[in-house]
């Protein structure tokens, strides 16, 4: 379960101080599918790297499963990351010196798996995927849409418990969005909650849950 | 994180990012072996003017006609004193002092050699035998000069090796009659090359009895007579006996200089000195346009490089991960870079011996440290500087570059 307990981020740009985050308060359940959406510069991002402790929050408390995250220490924060939660963004962020299978492969070894086991789990999850044919090319050799399932592998190798994805289907053709969200959704169907940012109204549409950011602000939290 | 992965990780982005590290490669090793070459060429001309020195002899006590320390003659004449001549029987006079182990007097003078239509100008030195030893000479073939009453006319004569080849060319030389100006001299031996000394080039000499070269430049004055210590702490205390030696043969006047090998050393020190602040300061320039370009490769990939470590920690690197990540990378090029410039040096200096074989151009420890030093010490600082900026910052911020 999350918690966020009056989340605020204050940016400083210039002189001007811009908030991001204005006293945000939200829980979600364990296995539920939320989509964030709003105009830009609504806040919907900056929340989703705060859920991903890729940002601090300005003030506030976040907890994860309980525990509270925001006290952590950069190192802590860095395990949290590495075992609990799954980023996807916008723009893939693959290693171009690296193979799509190194790609995936990449969190295992920062985590200190043996080889051997490490090139079991990145098999059974391309083959999941349907990208075993594709394991050895880099990534300028592949598709948007091979190129963001090979991010969701490695956002989910480690089998985390919370998957965010940011613009998942910005820089992609409708028909592989589609065949992206369901990978995601088949991912949240096996029991991992799941964040979604989109300007995409279809997309954001078939979430469990849909919240409406403007101006820092949750306006509206539907249901069903 | 594995060693092994770390290893791997590190050499992985070396090969696959090839253009970044050729160039980093190409400057740490333009870098070193700079350094290595020039301070080698300048060292090599420090040690060669030094072995110059080195090669007359430490025991050497050189006498020379009119009282002055360095300017010889010139200095005489301008006090309007006109020394007294050094004699042979002032050399003999010398070589009856037990301190004294060898002893040759030298006259030069210039003479035409003439050999049938072939005629030149050269270089006569008179001596005894003595002076191939004093003057660490060789024979490539026959005799040196005999020994034997030095005041005993011989017309004999040694030639040194270009001589040899001009005027008799491949014939053979031994045996045959040589001209020097209205007297013949008969070639009893031939000088070995590679022997040097300042000044005069012994392949270019003829040497011929002192008594000869007397009669043949209608002079009795010597221009030097070399003594040879029978040790080198015997040397001041002969350097006293010499001059009153002399003085006592002169009418009491001191009119004769004195010096050792160590004043003529001495004297060049100066020279020297400045030679190693050259070599010193060459290595300096060579060594900050390498850190330069090293720097420049460094911060130049350094956006890239930051948008990957966002992604690192993204995933779950922590900061210690990512510092080490880069520090193996950092390390693993700066062993390369000096391994190769190491390598381009060595090349460089050995392709320099090989044109100048007289010139030992080997540099000196202290460049060959300094050089791989601060190369390493530059790619290193400016590899994990920005890498160490980078983890600090949030991974949302190093994402975005």
């Amino acid at each position: 379960m999350i918690t966020l307990e009056g989340i605020n981020r204050i940016f400083q740009v210039g002189d001007q101080q811009v908030h991001a985050l204005d006293d945000i308060n939200l829980t979600i359940q364990p296995g539920e599918y939320l989509s964030l959406m709003g105009p830009s510069g609504s806040g919907k991002s900056t929340l989703l790297n705060i859920l991903g402790l890729l940002d601090k929050p300005t003030s506030g408390r976040y907890l994860l499963e309980g525990r509270e995250i925001t006290s952590l220490s950069d190192d802590e924060q860095a395990t949290v990351r590495g075992e609990k939660i799954g980023f996807v963004f916008q723009f893939f962020h693959l290693v171009p010196r690296m193979s799509a299978f190194e790609n995936v492969e990449l969190p295992l070894v920062l985590a200190g798996m043996a080889p051997s086991v490490r090139r079991e789990r990145v098999n059974v999850i391309l083959e999941q995927l349907g990208l075993m044919d594709r394991a050895h090319h880099r990534p300028d050799q592949l598709s948007g849409g091979q190129r963001q399932r090979i991010a969701i592998a490695r956002a989910t190798i480690m089998k985390p418990s919370l998957l965010l994805a940011d613009e998942p289907t910005g820089n992609l053709d409708s028909r592989s969005g589609t065949d992206v969200v369901e990978v995601l959704e088949k991912l949240n169907a096996g029991g991992i909650t799941l964040v979604v940012v989109t300007h995409d109204g279809q997309v954001g549409k078939r979430a469990g849950r849909r919240l409406r950011m403007v101006d820092g602000a949750i306006v509206k939290d539907e249901r069903g | 994180m594995r060693p092994g992965d770390t290893a791997r990780f590190a050499a992985q982005s070396l090969i696959r990012a090839r253009g970044r590290t050729l160039l980093m490669l190409l400057a740490m090793s333009i870098g070193v072996s700079a350094v290595v070459i020039l301070t080698g060429l300048g060292e090599g001309a420090r040690r060669f003017v030094t072995g110059e020195f080195a090669s007359l002899g430490t025991n050497l006590v050189i006498v020379m006609p009119g009282r002055s320390e360095t300017t010889g003659g010139a200095a005489a004449l301008m006090a309007g004193e006109t020394p007294r001549d050094l004699t042979v029987d002032d050399y003999l006079a010398l070589t009856r002092n037990p301190l004294v182990s060898l002893a040759a007097p030298v006259m030069v003078g210039a003479a035409g050699a003439a050999r049938g239509r072939l005629e030149r100008e050269i270089s006569v030195v008179g001596t005894t035998s003595e002076f191939l030893k004093i003057r660490h000479l060789s024979m490539d073939r026959g005799k040196f000069l005999p020994s034997g009453d030095p005041s005993r006319a011989v017309n004999v004569c040694v030639i040194g090796e270009k001589i040899k080849q001009e005027l008799f060319g491949k014939e053979q030389a031994l045996g045959e009659w040589l001209r020097l100006g209205d007297r013949r001299f008969r070639v009893i031996g031939v000088l070995a090359t590679g022997g040097r000394s300042i000044g005069v080039d012994i392949q270019e000499l003829v040497v011929i009895p002192v008594a000869s070269a007397q009669a043949l430049f209608n002079s009795p004055g010597l221009f030097r007579i070399l003594v040879e210590a029978r040790s080198r702490e015997v040397m001041p205390r002969l350097q006293d006996q010499i001059r009153s030696t002399i003085a006592e043969r002169h009418q009491g006047e001191e009119d004769v200089t004195v010096v050792t090998q160590d004043a003529v050393l001495a004297t060049f020190d100066n020279i020297l000195q400045a030679l190693t602040f050259t070599v010193g300061g060459i290595g300096a320039i060579s060594l900050a346009v390498a850190g330069i370009l090293i720097m420049n490769i460094m911060l130049v990939a350094v956006s890239q490089r930051t948008r990957e470590i966002g992604l690192l920690k993204a995933v779950g690197a922590t900061r210690a991960q990512v510092t080490t990540l880069f520090l193996s990378e950092a390390v693993l090029l700066a062993l390369l870079g000096g391994l190769l410039g190491l390598f381009f040096g060595y090349l460089g200096t050995t392709a320099i011996h090989g044109v100048y074989p007289d010139m030992d151009s080997q540099a000196p420890l202290w460049a060959v440290l300094a050089a791989v030093g601060v190369s390493s010490l530059t790619g290193l600082v400016f590899g994990i500087m920005p890498a160490r900026q980078a983890a600090a910052l949030e991974p949302v911020e190093a994402l975005n570059g």
